[in-house]
């Protein structure tokens, strides 16, 4: 758990080390600013709702780009070698480096708390289902993130890893779109599969267990299969 | 008996059909400074990472420090410390920032990691950079921090991977002196191409060709193999000439064959001898033979020095013969030990000087 930790801490400080850090967070914050306050004015109402609709599909670019690098990077430079023979499990890597990330999430979340509180100052802001709402973004970013991961497990290079994650990402967020052209038993299936659906509710101020428990299964299972593949190098 | 710190036993890693590495098993005592020897994609590299437990072995298996590295791969890893090839490191980092956090991954905190922290800073000199980013230094500096990270918890034993690779002499020479200062108290795995470095650096050696393990020995004992010690005699020219200098020392019991070359623009004759079956080039009974009939025809001796049969020549031998290949390596051996010669003429100088 130490090492965990600390390996956590070297990532997350690593990012602001580089410039990825701030230009992922800038972007980010630019890009919901100008959506967030352009429809605050045009339709006078005091909600998070624009910004929860916003944040996901910002994130769908900017999660792989905080995680490509993670351990497409370590590998290709051979830093891997010197972490995967420390005395510690490569789950407390895996861990450690989701950990770092997600702690680079965390802060770009928090600087996005600028806008609802603006917002309350403007007019009566329910603070409710805006709570419930940055759950919802922890927890789908925190999917996301676990998807970038697994995509830079994968191979050395931070372009491939960085698309394939976006794509991941991608995939699960519009898989529900797609329910229309669907059997009824399959839409179901990939509706219950889609983050948007299990985001949606919580947007709205309501915490199922169920979307929870989703989100987490998502991340877990992710850094399972990075784990494993962290690991196939061992027998390859 | 000496503490075996590595034993390996059998040990083998295929990467799909091929072999990278094929039954090779050795061991290493305590306080040993063990040079691991082998052309490019031998298997060097891939016997570290197995010790290291970065790669699990096809067949076979080692015990690090009594911890097998298939069952107790943690604890074989705490008993190491780890210089992969090229010295990968985290480039952003400050020096200081990365001593700390490889003593964090070892488990020190608190005053303990300070204390490591400034004991590994001293060991590789690294007081003048610790504020620096490590993309900023230079190789020579890069290789001692991987040092500090490997020795920051005093492990018993150091696996280096080519830790002399990419460096000038000067920094060479530097690398060399702490790792031969760590080698007195710990058990140590280096690899390298450097003959010369082997010989000064270690204490045992294995070579090891196409996956194989084909010598384990003592650099002295290798070194016999290579054949026997030649003479080197320098003699003014003036007075003399290369048919009378010849004659003369072949007259002498103990040289069994003669060559004399002359050097006109130095104004020497130079001859190299090689001594009779029977009589030992290395001791000085045949040297002193040597100047005694030069000295006695009134000649002017201005060079007397051994040249060794080298490790390059048992290495080339070792590592280039194959069944099937004979005469292709041999004809190339025959010109490389023309070369091998005079790069030991060049350290025996050395020698001379000190």
């Amino acid at each position: 758990m130490q090492h965990t930790l600390t390996i956590a801490r070297r990532q997350f400080r690593a990012y602001f080390d580089g410039p990825v850090a701030y230009i992922v967070v800038c972007t980010a914050l630019l890009i919901l600013g100008a959506f967030f306050w352009n429809t605050f004015f045009l339709f006078g109402r005091a909600t998070a709702r624009e910004m929860f609709n916003f944040l996901p599909i910002i994130m769908i670019l900017g999660a792989p780009a905080m995680t490509m690098n993670l351990l497409a990077e370590e590998k290709r430079t051979g830093t891997i070698e010197l972490l995967a023979t420390m005395p510690i499990r490569d789950s407390a890597i895996i861990v450690g480096k989701f950990l770092g990330v997600l702690g680079l999430y965390a802060v770009m979340l928090a600087l996005t708390l600028t806008y609802p509180y603006s917002v309350a100052r403007l007019g009566d802001l329910d603070w409710g289902p805006v709570i419930t709402g940055y759950l919802g973004l922890l927890l789908q970013g925190g999917a996301m993130l676990a998807l970038g991961l697994l995509a830079s497990s994968w191979t050395q290079n931070q372009i491939v890893a960085y698309f394939v994650g976006a794509s991941l990402c991608f995939g699960f967020w519009i898989i529900d779109r797609f329910i229309v052209f669907m059997p009824a038993g399959v839409a179901s299936v990939f509706e219950w599969l889609s983050f948007d659906y299990h985001f949606q509710s919580m947007a709205r101020g309501v915490i199922d267990t169920r979307d929870v428990i989703y989100f987490l299964s998502v991340i877990g299972l992710s850094l399972g299969l990075a784990f494993r593949s962290l690991e196939s190098r061992r027998w390859s | 008996m000496h503490e075996a710190m590595i034993e390996a036993t059998g040990l083998s890693k295929r990467y799909g059909e091929a072999y990278a590495l094929r039954d090779v098993s050795f061991r290493v005592n305590k306080g040993e400074v063990l040079g691991f020897l082998g052309p490019n994609g031998a298997g060097k590299t891939t016997t570290m990472k197995l010790l290291t437990c970065f790669m699990a072995p096809s067949a076979g298996t080692a015990r690090v420090n009594g911890c097998d590295i298939g069952s107790d791969s943690l604890g074989a890893r705490a008993a190491i410390g780890y210089l992969p090839e090229s010295t990968p490191l985290y480039t952003e980092m400050l020096v200081n920032d990365y001593l700390e956090f490889a003593g964090q991954m070892r488990g020190l905190k608190g005053h303990p990691l300070v204390k490591a922290m400034r004991r590994v800073i001293e060991q590789a000199s690294l007081g003048d950079v610790l504020g620096k980013s490590i993309g900023q230094l230079s190789k020579g500096y890069r290789q001692r921090v991987g040092l500090a990270q490997a020795l920051i918890h005093e492990p018993p034993i150091l696996i280096l991977d080519e830790p002399m690779s990419g460096l000038d002499p000067n920094q060479a020479v530097e690398i060399r002196d702490v790792i031969r200062d760590i080698g007195k108290e710990r058990t140590v795995i280096l690899s390298t191409h450097n003959l010369a470095e082997v010989q000064v650096t270690c204490g045992r050696v294995l070579i090891i060709a196409k996956g194989r393990l084909v010598a384990d020995d003592t650099p002295d004992t290798l070194q016999a193999r290579a054949g026997q010690v030649l003479l080197e005699v320098e003699v003014l020219s003036e007075g003399t000439n290369a048919t009378a200098l010849e004659s003369l020392l072949a007259s002498l019991p103990s040289m069994r064959q003669v060559q004399v070359s002359a050097d006109k623009e130095a104004g020497l004759l130079r001859a190299v001898l090689t001594p009779a079956a029977g009589h030992d080039g290395a001791g000085h009974a045949a040297r002193a033979a040597v100047f005694r009939a030069v000295s006695g025809a009134g000649l002017t001796l201005v060079g007397l020095r051994q040249l060794q049969g080298s490790l390059e020549q048992v290495f080339r031998e070792l590592t280039l013969s194959g069944p099937q290949s004979s005469t292709a390596p041999k004809a190339q051996s025959a010109t490389d030990i023309g070369e091998a010669e005079t790069i030991d003429a060049a350290s025996s100088d050395d020698a001379e000087d000190r």
